[in-house]
């Protein structure tokens, strides 16, 4: 029972960015051949919904290894969305990062970097193997350090040593808790510890490990008391670094820790409190810093701690409507906030700067390019019927099935905030006039090649569609955020798909 | 030889984080590294460490019997390993970096990101 399908996705972007490095300094044929091999990765990616949608769970064993004796690959329709998105994004970014990105960077293997790291997160997405998930996170950290210190500017060195340290942490974290439940259980596999986690006695013990992949995975989505190096590190590179970060990397440690506390530790109801808990502050730490700052992609980095505290307090309701809501926020987000980072480069590349004290005018200058922003901008609000609306409906129905009042008020005050950011923002950036010596730093959009015209625009357009779609057309996700959602609330079935006859054969814990 | 290395892990793991509380960059990596190697022993010791048992099945048998040792721990330490030597060389040679950049060990004084102007 193998399906290459699976691995397709990690083995072309692998192949691709082997290819990229043996092209070494030829930037010109780099961009062509990234843009290619992003779009014929998205081609697969969506190959790869339609068959986990329309048939069943695909598993591929590694080698023949029955599971769980060898490394598992799994497509569920949750890692299967999360590739797809994956390559949305790394598609738009990969068109932008073509102009946004300096030759000097490309000359020193900016591409297969990128390539890699979106190698690792397809790997970290379909992987059924603890220890395996462990790898493809170096993979994708070893991949990001690269993309962060890259071109080595003072400001990117001092957010580097932040990152670096604390992904290091993370990491050894993480194997910590590998390491220990290896002891307790004997098994690395994800389905496995499924059925031997349940009849470990010592719960002290299965709590503790649970705690300690709370923390790891916690560091690198950045919820509440870990999150301090995202916002010294993710304004730093390029604004397609940014990009590539703010849409996609917490991303994985969020799916990391939906994945790991439903299949393999059911919270308890103290475990349940602790993960609200830790939601609400990421929430309100993440509403608060974006208030302060006065600094477009710092302002996106704090809202992105912000919604990663909704997601996270979906997973503490932990119920179906929780669920759903999400995976809906999930597959929102991960558009906009790419989305968003690339626009902070435009009206970088036009105005000459982040800062708020500088910045002006756009609407004035640009109305259809600030008529294009404003729709990522409002659809990171949820003003209906955009995109970012539907999830918190979930979500509070999530909140409300647990009569949890306190989360749903957290909620609320939280988009408030972000509405209010947002708001600011636009009064600050678009609406404000701007100073006449301000306006020399920048380059005005009629200097623009028609090149860079059309790669730096076209993504933007390309996701701001998407988020149009996924508010317009909220049915078809909301179809997808719940079959999504039941296979994470029953794992019986992805259990059985990945063990096959092993599950009746002999069962002994 | 369990007592022995829970004692030894134990102080890798106090003199890492130890080490990466202080504000100097090469101890923080220091302090990685120990940490790092703490965890690698931890997952070996918590493989249940048993001596003189090969996981070699005899000519006679069919499968493995009796006691031996589990050789799976030992094939994550070595992955485990192997990652970490490519991490600490990138780490170190990033360090390298910032002290000429920057011209400081001192990670008090690398505040300019978290600032506005």
């Amino acid at each position: 029972m193998s399906q290459p399908l699976i691995i397709l996705p990690i083995i072309f972007q692998m192949v691709v960015a082997i290819f990229l490095l043996f092209l070494g300094t030829k930037v010109e044929w780099q961009r062509y051949i990234s843009m290619g091999g992003s779009i014929i990765a998205l081609l697969i990616a969506i190959v790869l919904f339609r068959e986990v949608w329309t048939t069943d769970i695909l598993v591929t064993q590694a080698g023949n290894w029955k599971a769980p004796f060898g490394i598992t690959f799994v497509a569920d329709t949750f890692s299967a969305l999360m590739v797809l998105l994956t390559a949305i994004s790394a598609l738009a970014v990969s068109i932008f990062s073509g102009a946004a990105i300096s030759f000097q960077r490309m000359r020193f293997g900016y591409f297969p970097s990128f390539h890699f790291l979106i190698m690792g997160l397809n790997g970290a997405f379909l992987t059924g193997d603890l220890f395996n998930l462990y790898v493809w996170f170096e993979i994708i950290i070893i991949s990001s350090f690269v993309l962060i210190t890259l071109g080595g500017e003072k400001a990117q060195l001092e957010g580097a040593v932040k990152y670096v340290a604390m992904n290091l942490l993370a990491s050894v974290i993480f194997l910590t808790a590998v390491g220990v439940l290896y002891g307790l259980a004997g098994t690395l596999n994800m389905a496995d510890l499924n059925l031997k986690v349940a009849a470990i006695e010592n719960r002290g013990l299965v709590n503790l490990v649970a705690m300690l992949f709370l923390v790891g995975f916690g560091i690198k989505s950045a919820i509440f008391p870990m999150y301090f190096w995202l916002p010294a590190s993710y304004h730093t590179p390029p604004a397609a670094v940014s990009a590539i970060f703010g849409g996609l990397l917490t991303k994985v440690g969020v799916y990391a820790l939906l994945r790991v506390f439903s299949l393999i530790f059911i919270p308890d109801t103290t475990m349940s409190y602790v993960i609200l808990g830790i939601a609400a502050l990421t929430i309100i730490s993440g509403a608060l810093g974006a208030l302060v700052h006065k600094q477009v992609q710092k302002v996106f980095s704090y809202l992105i701690i912000c919604h990663i505290g909704y997601m996270i307090s979906g997973l503490g309701m932990f119920n179906y409507a929780a669920f759903t809501g999400v995976i809906f926020y999930l597959t929102h987000d991960i558009i906009v906030k790419t989305n968003l980072f690339m626009i902070g480069g435009i009206i970088n590349k036009l105005k000459g700067s982040y800062e708020y004290a500088r910045l002006g005018g756009m609407y004035a200058q640009y109305p259809r390019l600030s008529l294009l922003m404003a729709v990522a901008l409002f659809s990171l609000v949820g003003i209906p019927p955009l995109s970012g609306f539907w999830p918190k409906v979930n979500l509070i129905q999530g909140g409300l099935a647990n009569e949890d009042y306190i989360s749903i008020a957290v909620i609320i005050f939280g988009s408030f905030i972000t509405l209010f950011v947002i708001a600011k923002m636009w009064a600050e950036v678009f609406w404000k006039s701007s100073s006449e010596e301000d306006e020399l730093a920048g380059k005005p959009i009629e200097s623009w090649t028609q090149r860079q015209k059309w790669s730096l625009i076209f993504p933007v357009v390309f996701l701001a569609a998407i988020s149009l779609y996924i508010g317009l057309a909220a049915e078809h996700v909301l179809q997808v955020a719940m079959k999504v959602a039941s296979e994470l609330v029953d794992t019986s079935h992805y259990v059985r798909m990945v063990l096959g006859d092993y599950l009746n054969s002999n069962i002994e814990p | 030889m369990e007592i022995l290395l829970a004692v030894v892990i134990g102080a890798l793991y106090a003199g890492g984080i130890y080490m990466m509380l202080r504000r100097s960059l090469v101890k923080l990596i220091i302090g990685l590294m120990l940490i790092g190697n703490g965890a690698n022993l931890l997952i070996f010791l918590l493989g249940r460490i048993s001596k003189g048992h090969p996981p070699i099945i005899g000519e006679a048998e069919k499968a493995l019997t009796g006691l031996y040792a589990d050789p799976i721990p030992q094939a994550l330490i070595l992955t485990a390993i192997v990652i970490s030597f490519g991490l600490q060389s990138f780490a170190i040679v990033l360090i390298k970096k910032v002290y000429e950049v920057l011209q400081t060990d001192d990670m008090n004084s690398m505040t300019t990101t978290d600032r506005d102007i």
